[in-house]
């Protein structure tokens, strides 16, 4: 695989948080300009995973390099520059409640530019257009529906036009239309900016139409990666069993017990 | 809340604070009272202090004149060393005045009572003429003035503190000598 | 028994783990405190909600203490014949104790509680997690200012108490039963002394406000972030301040008047 080509390189990844191992030696690729979707079952620990990217958690053992630079040994000020260059945007939008829509949305721009206001406002209303709110812009966050505040803090992470943007289960919640319109932000400004996107879910569906690669986390490792077809169509039982959504398999439908007769007394 | 109001009402708050702080200095505490670079300090020995405290005041005629700026105890002369601070505009007093510990009532605060003394005779010359007999002049100096009180003046004519339990004492063993003498009779 | 010593020292490993991090917290809050001063409409913003919106409570709490002590002090002094000496007795009590004391008491619980809350909560809410993958500290951005805020609020404040308490008692003592008005402040005047007392409430007061300040915003960054967490959090500000005052101010008052 060409250097150049990978943003987000993840070796031999181990994390664990309680006593219990989350990622137990984990590899990825993150490829520049394509759309990655991480998926596996609850619990997986994948939003974990892109903290851990953006290195709000430091993991135990392993290497993340981002655009050229080792995440996990990285300094508080070239961390922070790093950060300027990643987006991310949150379950629930994580938007800061005391602003309205167009003051989060420059706040990034505020606190790291000097930009004259009427930049400012230019800048924040091109963002605005391009999730489709721009005439929101006085709202405040508590007026907003969960859809809405997804994408004022979609606007919002790419105000400082980042090189790539992690989505963190951005379609779950939402209605029908909401989730279309998601799907094709995602794709859009993927495509419009030039972005590298890596998008955690599991709606198959949803996740599997804007993927340019999928990985498979199950067990605090990749079971399977690759394009949609090749998942499909892939003879791993994982893939198969979360591909379509099968209620055993792999992963069995009962959480770890003993026995179902010994529990029972017979 | 635009950041207009928000400066507006903090800034009446700091003002608040501050003037608050001003008031609690000027008007509820001895600030106003306080000239510490203007005073002199006198010395006095005195047998007995009980109750006297670092700032007690001094007192002249029963006008407070300085207070008492430090107490500690002469190794050598076995008594108690008060230093006073008399605030700087009374500097006529006589260097022969003396010094008393007072209460004020009966369980109040003590306090040093100045009196004056007459003044040292500097500015008279006193001579014995051929007759024997003594004769004051009026010194021809006229740049002599009385002496005063100084910076690090001593007063030498110094009262005790009165100490209840002593008074108290003093009058039942005189009761007690009285009894006595009935006694004997 | 050996469950009991074990969870007895998982308690304590608890307790020092969070000691730790408070420490770490308050020198990384102290670190982003110079640059605060680039940005004073941070500070400003914060000086109104940690102190403008408190200035009504203890206002009103520091006058109505000020009268209690008025009739109280009136009503033993009376039986001295030394009601002359009210003023001191008001000025001294509020300026040396109930002055920072009260004032931190209501302070933990009126603008404590609030930064906890506001700063669990935005935890809770994952704000600061969104601040920091903006490449936004928030220690800096969000605690520092509140930090400090809270530091420069509460001597203002316990003065602002202490004053308001002399009036008060002043009110009482003067206008209603009859104090000599010229004895009330000139035997305050007489037996206050700015520095051993005035200075010394003041420093109270400040270190009551730093502790205050620093209990309540590590609280609120130390919050298990749900709803459940943040109130707890909430609670223990309360408590914890207020029991770190009044331990306080044994300690102080006994290196101050000693």
């Amino acid at each position: 695989m060409d250097e150049n080509k990978t943003l987000v390189k993840v070796r031999d990844l181990k994390f664990s948080r309680g006593g219990r191992m989350i990622f137990d030696g984990v590899n990825l690729d993150i490829q520049r300009g394509k759309i990655t979707v991480i998926m596996g079952p609850s619990g997986t620990g994948k939003t974990t995973l892109l903290r851990l990217i953006g290195r709000q958690l430091k993991p135990v053992e392993g290497s993340i390099i981002v655009d050229g630079e080792e995440v996990t040994t990285l300094g508080h000020r070239r961390l922070y520059e790093l950060r300027k260059r990643m987006g991310m945007l949150f379950q629930n939008g994580a938007l800061l409640t005391d602003l309205n829509v167009f003051e989060n949305v420059a706040y990034p721009i505020r606190e790291h530019t000097n930009l004259s206001e009427e930049l400012v406002r230019t800048l924040v209303l091109m963002k605005l257009q391009a999730v489709g709110l721009r005439g929101a812009r006085d709202l405040m966050p508590a007026e907003l529906s969960g859809g809405m505040a997804r994408r004022v803090a979609l606007a919002r992470a790419i105000a400082l036009d980042p090189m790539m943007i992690m989505y963190d289960e951005p379609f779950t919640g939402q209605d029908p239309i909401s989730m279309g319109v998601l799907v094709r932000l995602i794709r859009n400004l993927n495509n419009a900016l030039g972005l590298t996107s890596v998008v955690v879910s599991h709606d198959i569906e949803e996740a599997s139409s804007i993927a340019d690669y999928i990985y498979l986390l199950s067990g605090g490792k990749v079971v399977a990666h690759g394009t949609t077809d090749d998942l499909a169509n892939s003879d791993s039982e994982w893939a198969q069993q979360f591909m379509k959504g099968k209620p055993d398999g792999p992963v069995p439908f009962h959480f770890q017990s003993q026995p179902y007769a010994d529990d029972l007394n017979i | 809340m635009t950041t207009r109001i928000a400066e507006i009402w903090v800034g009446l708050f700091v003002a608040a604070g501050i003037a608050a702080l001003f008031m609690l200095a000027m008007q509820v505490s001895n600030l106003s009272t306080y000239n510490s670079d203007s005073g002199y300090d006198v010395t006095a020995y005195f047998e007995d202090i009980s109750g006297l405290k670092v700032r007690s005041p001094v007192t002249m005629s029963g006008v407070r004149i300085g207070r008492v700026k430090s107490i500690s105890f002469d190794k050598e002369r076995l008594s108690a060393l008060v230093t006073m601070e008399i605030e700087g505009e009374y500097d006529t007093l006589p260097d022969d005045s003396s010094a008393s510990i007072y209460t004020a009532g009966l369980l109040g605060e003590k306090y040093i009572g100045l009196e004056p003394g007459a003044g040292s005779n500097d500015c008279e010359d006193i001579t014995l003429d051929d007759s024997g007999e003594i004769k004051i002049e009026e010194s021809t100096d006229k740049d002599c003035k009385p002496s005063t009180l100084q910076q690090g003046s001593e007063i030498k004519l110094t009262q005790d503190s009165l100490v209840l339990e002593k008074l108290i004492g003093q009058f039942i063993s005189k009761f007690l000598d009285d009894d006595k003498k009935d006694t004997a009779k | 028994m050996i469950s009991q010593i074990q969870s007895l020292g998982h308690k304590a490993l608890g307790f020092f783990q969070r000691l730790g991090r408070g420490h770490i917290l308050i020198a990384d809050i102290l670190k982003g405190q110079p640059a605060l001063f680039l940005r004073p409409s941070l500070i400003i913003q914060q000086l109104y909600s940690v102190g403008v919106l408190s200035i009504l409570i203890v206002v009103v709490s520091g006058f109505f203490v000020g009268m209690v002590m008025g009739l109280q002090g009136y009503n033993t002094l009376v039986d001295f014949g030394a009601e002359e000496s009210l003023g001191v007795m008001v000025a001294l009590t509020l300026v040396r104790e109930l002055g920072p004391v009260v004032t931190a008491l209501l302070f933990a619980g009126r603008a404590g509680s609030a930064l906890t809350a506001e700063i669990g909560l935005m935890k809770a809410t994952e704000q600061l997690s969104a601040m920091e993958m903006m490449a936004v500290d928030p220690i800096r951005r969000v605690l520092a200012p509140r930090f400090l805020a809270g530091f420069i609020s509460m001597p203002l404040l316990a003065a602002m108490f202490s004053a308001v308490g002399v009036l008060g008692g002043y009110f009482v003592g003067v206008g209603l039963l009859g104090v000599d008005e010229g004895a009330y402040w000139s035997q305050m005047q007489a037996s206050v002394d700015l520095y051993e007392d005035i200075l010394n409430g003041v420093i109270k007061s400040i270190v009551f406000g730093f502790v205050v300040t620093w209990i309540a915003v590590f609280e609120g960054y130390d919050a298990i972030p749900t709803s459940e967490g943040v109130s707890r959090a909430t609670t223990r500000t309360v408590v914890h301040s207020s029991l770190a005052i009044l331990g306080l101010d044994f300690i102080l008052t006994a290196l101050m008047f000693n």
